[in-house]
């Protein structure tokens, strides 16, 4: 079957609200149709498995033009809470969940989670500060071995 | 729309194998549809997820998410995805002869 995706690698390099979810819906959605999924977080990606920051990820408002709003008003103390608010809850809506409770899905689903070893090395991390889904820290060597064969997206 | 026989009756099915008319269905055909996916023998926790998912599309005109199945079926995630291994909410649509869930969570 060669017209058909059998596996994913999916990198997860920002930190944001909207930087993060489109690389869980993806990695989701692939175990949804059968398909080996697993995921690389890198630079501020790392927040998603951080067990300190997984609950805190948030909507960037400041430098955002997706936002439609001017930049000061996005500044505005409070703002980036406020629209993290209304966002979860849109998503909710359609059954998209929380930060942590997608991970732990996509991880119950089969799908993989790593590290990466630059990003861990950069902050000084351990394994002890990581969620316990996540399977191991990789170098960069280490995922390409490991997406061999399949499909890599970044995001 | 193809036209295949399953469990000695012809039945309209989409190009991927999912019941176009869902009265059409019966468990029997279920019970073929899973043979030929992979699954030799749908146990009573495959029909736990099979029933749920049957009933919710002919309750509310659409199949759960993967979220909803994971919460409410009664079947976990983790075991949902032992149950069907190729895709819990696909492969259970399928066999319970309803359309191809549309959802991306």
């Amino acid at each position: 079957m060669a017209d058909s995706i059998e596996k994913v690698s999916i990198v997860v390099s920002k930190g944001s609200l909207e930087g993060v979810y489109p690389g869980l819906i993806m990695a989701n959605g692939a175990r949804m149709e059968g398909i080996e999924a697993s995921l690389f977080f890198t630079f501020f990606g790392l927040d998603v498995i951080r067990e300190d920051r997984i609950d805190k990820i948030k909507v960037g408002t400041v430098g955002n033009p997706g936002m439609h709003m001017p930049t000061w008003i996005g500044a505005i103390p409070g703002m980036s809470w406020i629209a993290t608010k209304m966002m979860s809850r849109q998503m909710d809506k359609i059954d998209i969940p929380p930060v942590r409770e997608f991970v732990e899905m996509i991880s119950d689903s089969g799908g993989k989670l790593y590290a990466c070893q630059a990003t861990v090395d950069m902050y000084g991390l351990t394994m002890d500060d990581f969620i316990p889904q996540v399977e191991k820290v990789l170098t960069v060597g280490e995922f390409y071995e490991l997406s061999a064969g399949g499909e890599i997206i970044f995001t | 729309m193809t036209t295949v026989t399953l469990a000695g009756t012809p039945v309209e099915v989409d190009p991927e194998g999912f019941l176009e008319k869902p009265e059409q269905w019966t468990k029997e055909m279920g019970e073929e549809i899973a043979r030929s996916a992979g699954i030799e023998k749908l146990t009573e926790r495959h029909w736990q997820v099979i029933d749920f998912m049957r009933k919710t599309y002919l309750d509310t005109g659409s199949a759960p998410s993967m979220r909803a199945l994971g919460k409410t079926s009664g079947v976990a995630i983790k075991e949902l995805y032992e149950l069907f291994p190729k895709g819990p909410a696909k492969l259970a649509a399928k066999i319970g002869g309803i359309p191809k869930p549309r959802g991306c969570v």
